[in-house]
């Protein structure tokens, strides 16, 4: 179920275009505040543009968004996390140093700051969101470096006389990218809500772009009248992050019984 | 002095006591070495927020001068504001006045920052540690029981409800929440807006209630979670057996020895959780109206209000070292193993 609706909304929002869908940006006012009908299937929003196409577009922005925010702050926090695991000492102190001072910081002051510094875009957005996750990602993947460090081949590439760069790449980055890949997977369901509070905000993609936090907060005027308006991308949304929370929570379990059997 | 204190004359007390006593020192140098590291954070932070703030595109001298404002009258501002000096000598200047208490005033209304924080921060406090306190009632029972009875009903039952919380981003939890209790549905409580305990005790109540709940569902569902899959394997050990066998009831060995030592990951969290929403709770501020510290941050990132933001920004970085800083204490106090390793 989990995997099939996951399928779903990715395929959808790579072929978009090619769907034969309602244009997410021009408005039918004939279907301004409409229920479902047989050309808008779920309904037109406050303008009358269709729902059911900005939903479609909308998992365009928010996948796009979690995906690469993810990818960007795990290879980084990884990679930052394993020199910190291995080397441990100053590098260790530094990087802790960081750590914290990013987690002090308050997440959407640093979001706000960087979307007026960069402006308001896709990538800054991106960008910011990765900055943030940086620390949490090199916590992880240091305590699975401290792990994997003691073991024997580990001691055994450093006695053939690797370098340490090597022996991180070649020897311990197998090793971590399991725990940070199944931790990132639910990052992506996690970035996906966050997208969507910051464009309910009104911090996050900008308009016309539909995105589903954007098309939530939309209907918020119209909340107690036409409830489905804001209603229909909540449920989708919902249903996306179950499913990634679902399938996540699963992969972490598999991987969990293979490493107390060793 | 604790030295004295702990160390009795007597012969036969010696050995507990020294050990006593050498696990406060032990204390105290972890507090020492915490201390300096989390000084450190805090010169970054706030240093850190005056580059930021002074990134930002716009000058403030124009935004504060207004619309209308003549090239002398922004300059005139400017000098006024002290905004012509470089960043790093504000940025000390502005640190000789946090050490004397001195916060400076907001560039838009001149009401001292002390002030404004005193106004907003008991606000956010309240709405915090009440959603705090409801999600840990509501999670740990329902944890204990899950561990004493894993794939049971409750066990089954909650974690499906859990799993579905915490999907469900909070905005729209409280979009959900005021559909069915303040206008939709049913309107018993208020949608919008915020009353002082000091004010109106009753409505006070009812003002928070929607905002405190759509804070905790989520948490309550990952304390749970936590708080389960570490009691399970805490119900695994010798100990707990032989308190079986001694004849304790499930209540008290659930309560009184598997807790405590279960209990760890739980308040890691939820003191990260306190520290995080201080600074975080603008959303729900925002869609229930709340005049807290959440708002009061992002309305002066909007105006430029640079000497409200960096008030409030110290804040929650002293509120984050502070809460990690009692976490890491409160380790010492609830398991002995923790003070033996030094």
């Amino acid at each position: 179920m989990a995997w099939t609706w996951l399928g779903a909304v990715v395929l959808a929002a790579v072929f978009a275009p090619l769907l034969p869908l309602w244009d997410p940006a021009v408005p039918d006012y004939t279907a301004v505040f409409s229920g479902i009908t047989p050309q808008h299937w779920l309904g037109g929003d406050t303008l009358g543009r269709d729902t059911f196409s900005r939903v479609v577009y909308g998992a365009r922005a928010s996948l796009l968004v979690g995906i690469c925010a993810v990818g960007l702050g795990a290879l980084v926090g990884g990679f930052l996390g394993m020199l910190a695991g291995y080397f441990g000492g100053r590098t260790e102190r530094v990087l802790a140093l960081v750590t914290d001072v990013v987690l002090a910081f308050p997440g959407l002051v640093f979001i706000i700051a960087i979307v007026a510094i960069l402006g308001s875009s896709l990538s800054n957005l991106i960008l910011g969101l990765a900055i943030l996750s940086v620390p949490t990602f090199i916590r992880l993947a240091r305590a699975a470096t401290l792990v994997v460090a003691q073991r024997e081949f580990v001691l055994a590439a450093r006695a053939y006389g690797c370098s340490p760069i090597r022996i991180i790449t070649r020897e311990i980055a197998p090793n971590v990218v399991l725990p940070v890949a199944a931790y990132g997977f639910i990052m992506i369901g996690v970035f996906i809500v966050v997208e969507g509070s910051l464009s309910f905000l009104g911090l996050g993609i900008p308009p016309p772009t539909p995105s589903w936090g954007g098309m939530i907060a939309g209907g918020r005027a119209e909340l107690l009248n036409y409830p489905h308006i804001s209603l229909f991308p909540a449920a989708v949304m919902f249903l996306t992050v179950l499913s990634i929370n679902y399938i996540g929570e699963r992969t972490r379990k598999q991987f969990e019984v293979k490493e107390s059997n060793l | 002095m604790a030295d004295t204190l702990s160390a009795p004359p007597t012969t036969t007390a010696a050995g507990p006591a020294t050990r006593r006593g050498g696990s406060r020192r032990f204390a105290v140098r972890r507090v020492r070495k915490r201390l300096t590291h989390l000084l450190l954070v805090l010169l970054a932070v706030t240093f850190l927020s005056f580059v930021v703030v002074d990134l930002l595109p716009g000058d403030a001298a124009v935004v504060v001068a207004g619309d209308n404002a003549t090239p002398e009258q922004v300059q005139q501002v400017r000098e006024e504001l002290q905004l012509d000096r470089p960043v790093l000598v504000r940025y000390v200047d502005w640190l000789g006045g946090v050490v004397t208490g001195d916060l400076g005033r907001s560039f838009r209304t001149g009401q001292p920052v002390v002030e404004a924080l005193a106004q907003r921060i008991p606000v956010t406090f309240e709405i915090t540690i009440i959603a705090q306190l409801l999600a840990l009632l509501v999670a740990v029972p329902l944890a204990v029981y899950s561990a004493y009875r894993p794939g049971g009903l409750v066990d089954r039952t909650s974690m499906t409800i859990g799993f579905g919380a915490a999907a469900m981003p909070t905005f729209v939890f409280g979009m959900v929440l005021i559909v069915l209790f303040a206008g939709g549905v049913s309107s018993i409580l208020p949608a919008t807006g915020y009353t002082s305990f000091f004010e109106d005790p009753v409505e006070n109540i009812r003002s928070i209630i929607l905002p405190c709940l759509t804070l905790m569902i989520a948490e309550a569902a990952v304390y749970r979670q936590l708080l389960r899959s570490d009691m399970v394997s805490t119900l695994q050990e010798d100990f707990i057996l032989m308190a079986r066998s001694k004849g304790l009831g499930p209540a008290r060995i659930l309560f009184r020895h598997a807790l405590r030592p279960s209990s760890f990951s739980l308040i890691t969290l939820s003191g990260v959780n306190i520290g995080r929403l201080l600074g975080g709770t603008v959303i729900v501020e925002t869609l229930f109206a709340i005049p807290g510290l959440g708002q009061l941050i992002v309305q002066a990132v909007f105006n430029r209000d640079y000497m409200i933001l960096q008030g409030a920004l110290l804040f929650v970085a002293v509120a984050y070292v502070v809460i990690n800083m009692l976490i890491d204490l409160l380790y010492l106090a609830l398991d002995p193993r923790v003070r033996r390793d030094a």
